[in-house]
């Protein structure tokens, strides 16, 4: 039990640490706000007119999918922290601590929620202006915000995992981009996933990142009345099968990090 | 007590106390530090250690009052505790006026004093200090030799890594030397420099045919082997002590044998001579230093 307590009161810690940390270099957070924007802007003016949404608008589809890529890439984050840690030498000082072996990890996976809560209320400003609208209630919208944070959060741990392997902070950030650009842009974000060649149309359709975006969608009412069903079995569930992959990741790559923290063999 | 581990870059001395400090794990054998076996129990080790590395661990962000009390935090303190031992040990390293500022505006000698800070948070029984002044100027060095004199006189047991031999004979009981991961010699200061000399005087004769002279001379001033070479016309005699008295005797010496001088002086045993006396090859390092960090 007690056990248990020290290992919530050092993840608390460590959180606490990062949050100082995005307090004192505002830079940092500037620029996690102003790439959505900016995302939201291109895509809004750049393809709003050449892209047909039937029944609808490309804004209202837009939304779900830009607020969907941000918080993947928003993981990036978790990496890049954890591997400065290494680079630093203070993953040096926490390793030789008392402390609870998944706190460094959990604090970091927790703290980074802050930079997806900010970009997301900031994305959800621009949409407003853009003319994207919550067409549902308080209750769905919430669900929705919280249904992105907690991919987002089970997707940090697979890029906490990788933070921990690479040699350095500008590896994690030129590698991640090799995930996450795909799994961001071969999903129904941008465009509608039926309107890709088959083979990326059969990866959009089941990629979890397309889950999150048309889950987002039903949530916020952004899907015109009289859209088909979707085909397949993920779409048609997208709350259930994003919650699935949040928990499958995160059963598997929780324990495989705090199991390199554990036993990495540098110092 | 402080056990100095004295050896060239490379010799193994980060690998060991990373070893000792349950960063990485052996690839057999076993340790065990304060009683606490590092393989079966690294959480008991943790516990009763603090460590210091090479590079100043600490977040430049945090203010190094927030640094402090996060480590304390972490060894379980307890808030209020964690609080006022980071106050004691900012005035205790003198660090009270930065305490307020983030680390990142500190110099690299306050980074070191409070990365060592750091290490005493638990006022844990084992200190590992991993070459704890390399890298700073000498002011800041005998800075922190002091903080370090000062600590262990409070009953700490230091196991303290160094390239220096000066460092060593300054605060180490014990000095273990190191090369190539094996100790190759183990005693006080004072038994090493007996073995390797206090002090060398060292002459370059003005012709090549006269180094052997030279050396004949020089000979009743040596307390170890000395060293030639022809190449550089030089001899190289390590003296028990006293050196500019010896000096003065040893010019007279050579003034009188009718060897002509060309250049003389007086210096200190290097790490280099520890390891010329002791394994017959200069202390080079073998691989980069990243590798051993």
């Amino acid at each position: 039990m007690s056990a248990m307590l020290n290992a919530v009161s050092d993840a608390a810690t460590i959180a606490k640490r990062n949050v100082i940390k995005i307090k004192r270099v505002p830079e940092v957070l500037v620029f996690v706000l102003l790439s959505p924007i900016m995302f939201v802007l291109l895509f809004a003016y750049v393809f709003g007119d050449s892209i047909a949404i039937p029944g609808g608008s490309y804004r209202e589809f837009l939304i779900a999918g830009i607020f969907a890529q941000t918080v993947v890439f928003g993981s990036i984050f978790t990496g890049a922290g954890l591997a400065e840690d290494i680079q630093k030498g203070i993953m040096n000082r926490f390793r030789s601590l008392p402390m609870s072996r998944s706190a460094l990890l959990v604090g970091r996976t927790m703290s980074d929620v802050v930079y997806n809560v900010a970009s997301l209320a900031i994305m959800a400003l621009t949409g407003l202006v853009v003319g994207w609208r919550i067409d549902t209630g308080v209750l769905p919208a919430i669900a929705g915000f919280s249904l992105l944070l907690l991919f987002a959060y089970a997707f940090s741990w697979v890029m906490a995992f990788v933070g921990l392997i690479v040699p350095s902070v500008e590896v994690i950030n030129n590698a991640s981009f090799m995930v996450t650009m795909p799994l961001t842009f071969v999903a129904n974000t941008f465009v509608p996933a039926e309107n890709l060649p088959p083979v990326l149309r059969a990866f959009a359709l089941w990629n979890p990142v397309s889950a999150v975006t048309q889950a987002t969608r039903e949530l916020f009412g952004n899907i015109p009345p009289g859209t088909p069903d979707p085909a397949v079995w993920p779409l048609q569930h997208p709350v259930l099968y994003t919650l699935i992959w949040a928990a499958v990741i995160i059963a598997v790559f929780a324990p495989l990090a705090v199991n390199r923290y554990r036993t990495m063999q540098r110092s | 007590m402080v056990l100095g581990v004295l050896g060239p870059n490379g010799a193994g001395k980060t690998t060991a106390v990373s070893i000792l400090a349950t960063l990485i794990s052996p690839d057999a054998g076993s340790a065990l530090v304060a009683g606490a076996d590092v393989v079966r129990s690294p959480r008991d080790v943790r516990r009763r250690i603090g460590l210091s590395g090479q590079f100043a661990a600490v977040d430049e962000h945090l203010t190094g009052f927030e640094n402090l009390d996060m480590v304390g935090r972490l060894y379980h303190l307890g808030r209020r505790r964690a609080r006022s031992r980071a106050t004691e040990l900012l005035e205790q390293f003198d660090l009270v006026e930065a305490g307020g500022r983030p680390v990142k505006t500190y110099s690299g000698g306050m980074r070191r004093r409070l990365d060592l800070a750091g290490a005493l948070v638990a006022d844990p029984p084992v200190l590992f200090l991993d070459e704890p002044t390399t890298g700073l100027d000498p002011h800041s060095r005998r800075q922190l030799w002091e903080v370090i004199r000062r600590m262990v006189g409070s009953g700490t047991t230091v196991l303290l890594t160094t390239q220096y031999m000066e460092e060593a004979d300054q605060l180490a009981d014990r000095v273990l030397v190191i090369d190539h991961g094996k100790a190759i010699a183990e005693g006080t200061p004072d038994e090493l420099k007996r073995l390797v000399g206090a002090e060398r005087i060292e002459v370059t004769v003005a012709a090549g045919a006269a180094v052997s002279h030279a050396r004949e001379v020089l000979d009743r001033f040596a307390v170890g082997e000395q060293q030639v070479d022809e190449r550089a016309r030089t001899v190289v005699t390590p003296i028990a002590g006293g050196g500019a008295e010896a000096l003065m005797q040893a010019l007279r010496a050579l003034d009188q044998g009718q060897v002509a001088v060309q250049d003389v002086g007086l210096r200190r045993p290097t790490l280099d001579d520890v390891f010329l006396t002791l394994t017959g090859h200069a202390a080079e390092p073998t691989e980069p230093e990243e590798a051993a960090t």
